[in-house]
């Protein structure tokens, strides 16, 4: 029952929607890997708990977070208390911290930002805010020439020093130049630590310009985790990262399911009386 | 509209049974409007229990701390003190505590878990004034018959050291006793009287 | 007719409770126009009985409207409008408001939902004519809905007070700043502060809370009582009142009550559906529905790489992007943005053709819509992206971005698809208009 002119414009429409995906171009250079975190596993979820408190929770503030609300993580009260507490406030709190605004834009350069919803605001096309941190916290490397001796391949010249180094060990950063776009494409591709793939326009000497690709990748250096356990420690903390930028989210999923069936059942009612109604108009 | 017969049971049915899925999907759909009504997190903090420590507290002597917004006394009552209470069994309205205006626990002849710490809600059950500690020192002003106790300085009403009110007082009822349990021997956890950590 | 003079009300399906009911409907009968009021809208309103598709959105719309009233109120129980708070206050609501997070997604998703059931609206009254004589009002007070709508939206993207609502604010209200002579002191007025500040944040709230949806709600009424007085276009464009039966209802009219009503219960049935997958499963819409930039508070000193409106807002601001400085001043941008939107009022004018529904239009017409269509889409996605999306053209065209020609280039089609009009509608091949609806 679909008119003529209905169909032409839906043509129409489809044709423009096409013009639309090869217009979009993702970011040159920084590609985020997925980071591998499951929002349903408790355990890992505790451990990055622990982890935020332990190592961010120092500058950063989550002042939207209450800690009771970690109760979500299968934790009693008493152990929030016990285990994730280190300012004596009551577990019914908001987790802020005691750094001062003024303070820290002196020291760092820039507030340490807050980060309960930190992961909500990294997503871009390039990946959700989760991989972001997930690549972030993976990119540190030594770099004598910042203030705080450590610089980052997804955050350039950030005024964060690298808080896990201890977990990490020294991380460097080793450069490869390439000329063809395949070789540099291929390296990448293989590269087992994070990488950065930039293209250069390099002035040689004879006046000409020529292309050339380097391949940024981290080295890791030597903590007390080895890299795989580094890895799965950042897993942790983001997937905790994660869960705080919306607690609520795995119970909004479940009643949606609910919902939909509710108005689902609903359809089917609706449908059947209109039907009822509409068989005598001809 | 055409003239065939409309199937009346029919529609009828589906006219309900539409109704009764679409009322609860309504019903369903209320429940957060509603819900997001009831004390939030903030507030429920704002209201958790508060531990006092009472190691410090003299005999004779009283501490305020404040819960839910409101003053709580604890006073660490003198044997004469107590002997006050039992003098003003006749001078006050409800001796026996009927009225539930204390926990089980509380329901005794001092009103209290331990019989020489009082925990007493500050707030006149008349207008909710905070009313003033008159020791038993104190019946040049408040008369020979008085054993001590409580001064509501708005419109006169008295109240002995268990938290009774006196009889001829504006206020209708005794004073308030929280749930409160003890930690210990020198905490007071007020708000809170469930057992176990 | 006199109250006194009024047939009781009768009620059969009450069951045992019909004496009670009947008897109460028939006391307040007697003192307000409920009966009248119930047959000529409801039960003695004949509208068309080929409605399509399309017309489910007006239905729909005032269903939203209901929607976001319902949650702004109780966002409004737990919102503070201060700059200090705001952000915080929105994350409050979020996590320790019990059912917060469902009535702000329901309230975030019913925003965008309510632009694509208006815009969607809008598009079958450009298809079927439904802006022609005698409905020209009707139209009128729905673009005036539209214009509130957009202020609703404006106003209200400001109060999460993330970046995007305060850096997108401070674009929009320095556009003000463009009109000549006046410019700085109307936006200093509007702003109540020299930047966008909490004396901005706390008028905007007001704004949005009630002064505009109290427009808003009467400019509704007055949309449908426009329509009711006239009746509703159909698909074909043709008039059902210029046939009637013996009694004098349209031969192809049924009545609205029960015929639509149980149809939009159906289709509210569906848009709710729809409207579920994506509240209780992508709220954020890709970033477009809730962006990302906003769970970042407001700083006034750090201006985001990239701003860009609302989804809904960007092919207006495509048109102001593409229109170049002229005489230092980006006004005539403004201008440009201003008239694109307003231009829809005069399309009853603009249309010169002797059928009203695009199934009888020409080729002509239906290459036109279908252009504008497309090229309002492209200019939609353009707004959302930084103008070298596209990369540049060569030497040859000045190294210029790509996206701002073509933006540029869509910007003329879209105003010569309503300045043409008179001219290509009236020439246009048209076929004949049937005489009594088809399906």
């Amino acid at each position: 029952m679909v008119s003529p002119s209905v169909k032409r414009f839906m043509r129409g429409l489809a044709l423009a929607a096409l013009l639309i995906p090869a217009a979009v171009q993702a970011n040159e250079g920084m590609r985020l890997q997925s980071a591998p975190i499951n929002s349903h596993d408790v355990a890992s979820l505790q451990n990055g708990a622990k982890l935020f408190v332990n190592y961010c929770l120092n500058c950063h503030s989550a002042g939207y977070m209450r800690y009771n609300r970690l109760q979500d993580l299968g934790l009693t009260e008493q152990q929030i208390r016990d285990n994730l507490i280190f300012t004596g406030v009551k577990v019914g709190e908001l987790m802020k911290v005691a750094m001062d605004k003024k303070d820290a834009k002196d020291w760092f350069g820039a507030p340490p930002p807050d980060l309960t919803v930190i992961t909500r605001s990294r997503s871009s096309g390039a990946g959700s805010g989760a991989d972001w941190v997930y690549n972030y916290l993976r990119g540190f490397y030594r770099d004598s020439s910042r203030p705080t001796g450590w610089n980052n391949l997804v955050f350039e010249n950030v005024g964060m020093p690298h808080v896990l180094w201890q977990l990490s060990g020294q991380n460097t950063l080793e450069k490869k130049e390439f000329g063809r776009h395949e070789e540099a494409e291929a390296a990448f591709i293989a590269s087992k630590t994070l990488s950065r793939l930039e293209k250069v326009n390099a002035d040689g000497g004879d006046g000409k310009t020529s292309t050339r690709y380097v391949l940024s990748s981290i080295v890791p250096g030597r903590g007390t985790l080895s890299s795989v356990e580094y890895d799965k420690a950042v897993v942790d903390l983001v997937n905790y990262l994660d869960y705080m930028g919306e607690p609520a989210r795995l119970q909004r999923r479940q009643i949606g399911i609910y919902a939909l069936l509710a108005l689902g059942l609903l359809f089917i009612f609706a449908f059947a009386l209109k039907k009822a109604y509409w068989k005598d108009v001809h | 509209m055409s003239d065939q017969e409309v199937d009346k049971g029919k529609r009828g049915f589906l006219i309900g049974a539409t109704g009764v899925v679409g009322g609860i999907a309504a019903a369903a759909t209320a429940v957060p409007f509603a819900g997001s009504m009831l004390p939030s997190e903030r507030a429920k903090a704002a209201g958790a229990p508060v531990e006092a420590d009472i190691s410090q507290l003299a005999p004779g002597e009283m501490q305020i701390v404040e819960w839910r917004g409101k003053p709580v006394w604890i006073v660490n009552r003198t044997k004469e003190m107590l002997e006050g209470i039992k003098k003003s069994d006749g001078q006050v309205s409800d001796p026996k505590s009927e009225v539930p205006l204390q926990p089980e626990y509380a329901k005794n002849e001092y009103r209290s878990i331990r019989p020489e710490i009082a925990v007493i809600e500050g707030v006149c059950s008349h207008l909710g004034c905070s009313p003033q500690f008159k020791s038993v020192e104190a019946k040049g002003e408040m008369g020979a018959e008085w054993n001590g106790g409580f001064f509501c300085p708005c419109h006169g009403s008295k109240f002995d050291f268990a938290g009774r009110v006196f009889s001829g007082s504006p206020a209708p009822v005794n004073l308030k006793v929280p749930p409160y349990k003890f930690v210990g021997d020198n905490k007071v956890v007020i708000g809170d009287d469930s057992k176990g950590a | 007719m006199a109250a006194a003079d009024k047939q009781p009300v009768t009620i059969t399906s009450a069951g045992p409770l019909n004496g009670v009911a009947s008897g109460l409907l028939t006391w307040v009968d007697q003192r307000f126009p409920l009966m009248s009021m119930w047959r000529d809208h409801l039960s003695e309103y004949y509208a068309p009985k080929n409605f399509n598709f399309w017309y489910f959105f007006g239905a729909l719309s005032l269903f939203v409207l209901v929607l976001q009233i319902t949650t702004g109120i109780f966002l409004t129980m737990n919102y503070k409008p201060d700059a200090t708070q705001a952000f915080a206050s929105v994350e409050y609501i979020m996590r320790d408001v019990w059912g917060g997070w469902f009535i702000r997604y329901m309230h975030s998703t019913g925003a965008s939902a309510f632009f694509i059931c208006v815009y969607l609206h809008m598009f079958r009254g450009l298809m079927y004519g439904s802006y022609r004589k005698p409905r020209e009002l009707i139209w009128i007070f729905g673009m005036l809905i539209y214009l509130c709508l957009m202020a609703e939206a404006f106003f209200g993207y400001l109060l999460p007070w993330g970046q995007m609502s305060y850096w997108g604010a401070q674009v929009i209200v320095n556009l003000f700043g463009s009109v000549p002579f006046i410019g700085e002191d109307l936006s200093v007025w509007i702003r109540g502060d020299y930047v966008v500040s909490d004396a901005t944040l706390n008028r905007f709230f007001a704004f949005h809370v009630i002064a505009v949806p109290l427009v808003l709600l009467g400019l509704v009424a007055a949309h449908i009582l426009a329509l009711h007085e006239v009746g509703s276009n159909n698909p074909d464009g043709v008039e059902i009142k210029a046939h009637k039966d013996a009694a004098g209802h349209p031969l192809d009219g049924i009545p609205f009550h029960p015929y639509y009503t149980v149809k939009d219960l159906m289709g509210v049935s569906v848009f709710l559906i729809v409207f579920s997958i994506i509240m209780f499963f992508m709220p954020e819409g890709g970033g477009y529905f809730l962006e990302y930039n906003n769970f970042i508070p407001a700083d006034p000193l750090k201006t985001p790489p990239h701003i860009a409106p609302v989804w809904y807002f960007t092919p207006f601001y495509s048109i102001l992007r593409a229109v170049p400085p002229m005489f230092n001043s980006q006004f005539p941008g403004v201008i440009a943005m201003g008239v694109s939107t307003l231009i829809f009022f005069l399309l009853p004018w603009l249309d010169r053709s002797p059928v009203r529904s695009i199934r009888y239009k020409g080729p002509l017409f239906r290459a036109a819509l279908t252009t504008f269509v497309i090229v309002f889409l492209i200019l939609g996605y353009l707004g959302t992206e930084p103008t070298n999306v596209w990369g540049q053209f060569g030497a040859w065209l000045g190294n210029a971005d790509r996206a701002t020609v073509v933006a540029r280039i869509g910007t003329a089609i879209y105003f010569l698809f309503f300045l043409l009009m008179p001219w290509y509608s009236k020439i246009d091949k048209c076929k004949p208009e049937p005489g009594r609806v088809t399906w």
